[in-house]
């Protein structure tokens, strides 16, 4: 877009605006220009955020992208990687470590996919 | 963990030994704290923080009892050659000379790669960030800390595909700072804005629980805007988006810090233009912290040129506000990062502020008139920009419409900004919602968590598998090396250089043998350079290269700066080593002299000779001499008998002779100071007069042969004699052996 300099008739609406004011409205629109933002992160996930879920829970980085790979695939993402590592480790009563590297190998997905009903694909 | 000695280097090698033990003993940022007692040396101070233990003090200290007074702002600096082993050895120079704030650029392209890397490659343009390489600087960070007596930062960034990963494992590993702002993957790395803000909710939730502070991304607009000065009202919004966000998302506004640029130079009346950009920002921006960075848009290669810039950009910071004070090195224009520059940005940054100390306690900044006309059109026109955001769709509409980067100022457009398509880029498509049953059991997650399926409690997630390694280090994977391209290959190609048998120039990597000539070629520009070049090849450096020329007139010269290589190392093992001058300090002088007892001395040049100079030297105070300390000297000119020269001492009740004796032809200055000896004994005096002769052809173990105290060859100046004169003195009055 190219536009000339309107600046003093744009302005025209806060030109009476104090300082304080100002800032007031500044800060305001900011909200509702990040608030949008915010709520996508609370409803969405991707693989860095659930990658960095399984690192948290003990899984060795080389693991934690073939089983964000393997949970697109399997239609998982929507659920939770590391759900999927919790959910494995319970239901084969092994530890998170162990269902992690299972899982980074390929195994035990279809077990998932029947436990989780489906999801999404 | 093993402690450094100031004289002794840090064992790489060493360090490297059982970095999967290590565990970091602290999180968070640590600010510097304000000295309680403002006086230091003969000064006093209105701002300085608490004194480090150890440093190395600006040059003119020496002249004002070696003080070494240390800013209230954080100093950063930028080290990230390639191969961090080499890295850690200036972290620790940097660090004597002032930096508590260490920045690691990562590796180019470590952005796009998705997941952390591990081991220690060697990187291009900085430094791959794995948990190998953070581990052994971390580490080696808290040995230098202890060392100079201050926390120190460290700092690296939390941005590309993979930034949820890299800041869970920056809060695991103690990393202090971090640039993080989605804006920047979005505009420079073309990474989809939708995934970039849902990874840096992520991302910001686990910096917020690990208390890292958080920079921010918008100065590269005015790097990257076509005429920075244009894009003021721009960075003000990107400023406020990220800071905004970030502390919804869970960071406190103390540990979320703008990186402001003022963002013009000279020859632009600079100072007057980003004055009012640098208070409308701060009005604004009150909540957060301001991190000064230095304007890098215009710098050339002229090192001088860079510095005049980073002081004029220091006098903003003095002005109006700055947390940390950023000091990009004076190389940045040629693209040579090497120790020295780093080292010198820290000087420059500790000796701008220093000097400005207590200049806010005379001036301040008008309350109206231009500044503040200024700063109101700025912030002005910056609510209109976010105004328009806001109508015209929001954030995602406005990158995709190229509102951001315009080379226009705003509301002016050029329709040249940074476009970037809401469905594209590098990540997109890779976005998923979560559904009702979505669970993470992980500490410091983002958004919805459905841990009560599990009879979870959401205020602790974690509990549901007996914690996360937030709470439990040991469930941490380490992985030590990956392949061949790692730091133990590359230290042993280098093993000569670390076990002192021989030693080669350095400029930022062991062992890389560059130097840097400079040169006055008197001749134009072009014909200058590729002269250069051939002197380069002629001293036998290898790969000479000019790295930077400046005019000194079109056809009456050019200053070049060549760099190269030299293809041989220096053997320590016969280097001979003359051995080191011993002086005492002013401070010991001045007791010895003043305090303890006045001193007069008798000085002259004795015999047939008329040279007067080196004596002189050695006496006036104006060229350091003796008189400096309160040595009172009856000079009895050139020429003088050495009968005379004995009987003023006695006239004068003087402590010593001192005798100046150039013309050494048949040995005759050695036989005048035998002289002086024999009439001292003589006249009974000997026991009370230190006797002092010197000359250009005198050696002194020769003259002492003679019979006098001690004898001062070519290069002796008033501090020889001076320090000479007072331990004399102690030793005959058995203080001292």
């Amino acid at each position: 877009m190219k536009r000339d300099d309107d600046f003093a008739v744009r302005r025209q609406h806060i030109a009476n605006l104090t300082d304080e004011e100002l800032y007031a409205r500044f800060w305001e629109l900011t909200d509702q220009v990040v608030d949008p933002l915010l709520e996508l992160g609370k409803k969405n996930t991707t693989p860095s955020v659930e990658r960095s879920v399984l690192l948290r829970m003990g899984v060795s980085s080389l693991d934690c992208m073939p089983i964000v790979n393997h949970a697109i695939d399997h239609g998982l993402m929507g659920k939770g990687c590391g759900h999927c590592v919790y959910k494995l480790s319970k239901m084969e009563d092994i530890s998170i470590r162990d269902a992690s590297i299972k899982l980074a190998k390929g195994e035990g997905w279809d077990k998932l996919v029947e436990a989780f009903k489906g999801g999404k694909k | 963990m093993t402690e450094l000695k100031k004289n002794e280097k840090l064992d790489i090698v060493e360090l490297l030994k059982d970095l999967d033990k290590y565990e970091p003993r602290r999180r968070g940022w640590v600010w510097r704290e304000k000295a309680e007692d403002q006086h230091m040396g003969p000064f006093e101070f209105s701002e300085i923080s608490k004194p480090l233990k150890q440093s190395v003090p600006l040059p003119p200290a020496k002249f004002m009892e070696d003080i070494d007074p240390q800013p209230m702002q954080t100093i950063t600096t930028e080290i990230a050659s390639g191969r961090f082993e080499d890295d850690i050895r200036r972290m620790r120079m940097a660090a004597w000379h002032g930096a508590d704030h260490l920045m690691v650029i990562r590796h180019m392209g470590q952005s796009h790669i998705d997941g952390l890397m591990e081991g220690t490659p060697q990187g291009i343009g900085g430094v791959p960030i794995t948990r190998k390489q953070i581990r052994a600087q971390r580490k080696a960070i808290d040995m230098i800390e202890d060392e100079v007596g201050r926390p120190i930062n460290y700092h690296s960034y939390i941005s590309g595909v993979a930034g949820p990963d890299v800041a869970v494992l920056f809060a695991e590993e103690g990393i202090n700072g971090a640039h993080q702002d989605p804006q920047y993957n979005v505009l420079y790395r073309d990474i989809n804005c939708v995934r970039s803000f849902v990874d840096a909710c992520e991302s910001k939730k686990i910096m917020a629980w690990a208390d890292i502070l958080q920079i921010d991304g918008a100065h590269n607009a005015n790097a990257t805007a076509r005429e920075a000065w244009k894009v003021m009202p721009e960075l003000i919004v990107q400023h406020a988006i990220n800071s905004r966000f970030s502390e919804k998302v869970g960071i406190k506004p103390e540990n979320i810090s703008l990186s402001t640029v003022p963002p013009t130079a000279t020859p632009a009346p600079c100072v007057s233009m980003d004055l009012p950009y640098a208070v409308a920002l701060r009005d604004i921006c009150d909540r957060y912290k301001m991190r000064a960075q230095m304007n890098t848009k215009y710098i050339q290669s002229s090192a001088r040129e860079a510095t005049v810039t980073h002081v004029l950009n220091m006098l903003i910071s003095k002005l109006t506000r700055a947390d940390i004070q950023s000091t990009i090195t004076p190389d940045e224009g040629r693209n040579v990062p090497w120790h020295i520059y780093n080292i010198e940005a820290c000087d420059t940054a500790k000796q701008t502020l220093i000097g400005l100390d207590g200049l806010m306690d005379m001036v301040e900044l008008k309350k109206d008139g231009p500044l503040r006309e200024m700063a109101r059109d700025i912030k002005e026109r910056a609510l209109l920009f976010m105004e328009e955001i806001v109508e015209n769709g929001g954030y995602f509409q406005a990158v995709q419409d190229g509102f951001f980067v315009d080379s226009a100022k705003y509301p002016e457009r050029n329709g040249d900004g940074i476009a970037r398509k809401i469905e594209g880029g590098v990540g997109y498509g890779f976005i998923f919602e979560r559904d009702e049953d979505y669970m993470a059991p992980v500490t410091a997650h983002y958004g919805y968590n459905n841990v009560e399926q599990y009879g979870g409690d959401p205020e602790n997630p974690s509990a549901l598998i007996g914690g996360c390694t937030f709470e439990d280090r040991s469930k941490i994977v380490y992985i030590d090396e990956l392949d061949d391209d790692n730091v133990n290959n590359r230290l042993e190609k280098v093993a000569k250089y670390r076990t002192g048998e021989v030693i080669t120039p350095e400029v930022e990597w062991c062992g890389d043998r560059v130097v840097m000539l400079t040169m006055m070629l008197p001749i134009n520009k072009r014909v200058a350079e590729a002269a250069a070049v051939e002197l380069g090849k002629k001293l036998g450096l290898v790969d000479p290269e000019v790295i930077s020329a400046e005019v000194m007139q079109d056809a009456e010269g050019t200053r070049i700066e060549l760099k190269g290589r030299v293809d041989f190392d220096i053997d320590l093992t016969t280097l001979e080593i003359p051995p080191e001058p011993h002086y005492l300090s002013d401070k010991e002088l001045y007791e010895e002299f003043e305090g303890h007892e006045h001193m007069k001395v008798v000085c002259g040049t004795v015999g047939e000779d008329e040279h007067s100079v080196g004596m002189r030297e050695i006496i006036n105070i104006k060229h350091g001499g003796i008189e400096k300390w309160g040595i009172e000297c009856i000079y009895l000119g050139t020429s003088v008998p050495v009968e005379k020269m004995v009987d003023a001492c006695i006239e004068e009740n003087a402590e010593a002779i001192l005798a100046s004796t150039i013309i050494s032809h048949d040995n005759v200055h050695y036989k005048n100071m035998k002289r002086i000896h024999e009439l001292c004994v003589e006249k009974g005096i000997r026991d009370k007069v230190i006797i002092c002769a010197g000359g250009t052809q005198v050696i002194p173990e020769e003259a002492v042969k003679t019979g006098i105290d001690m004898g001062f060859g070519r290069n002796s100046h008033g501090i020889d004699v001076a320090t000479f004169l007072a331990e004399e003195r102690q030793r005959r009055r058995g203080e001292k052996k």
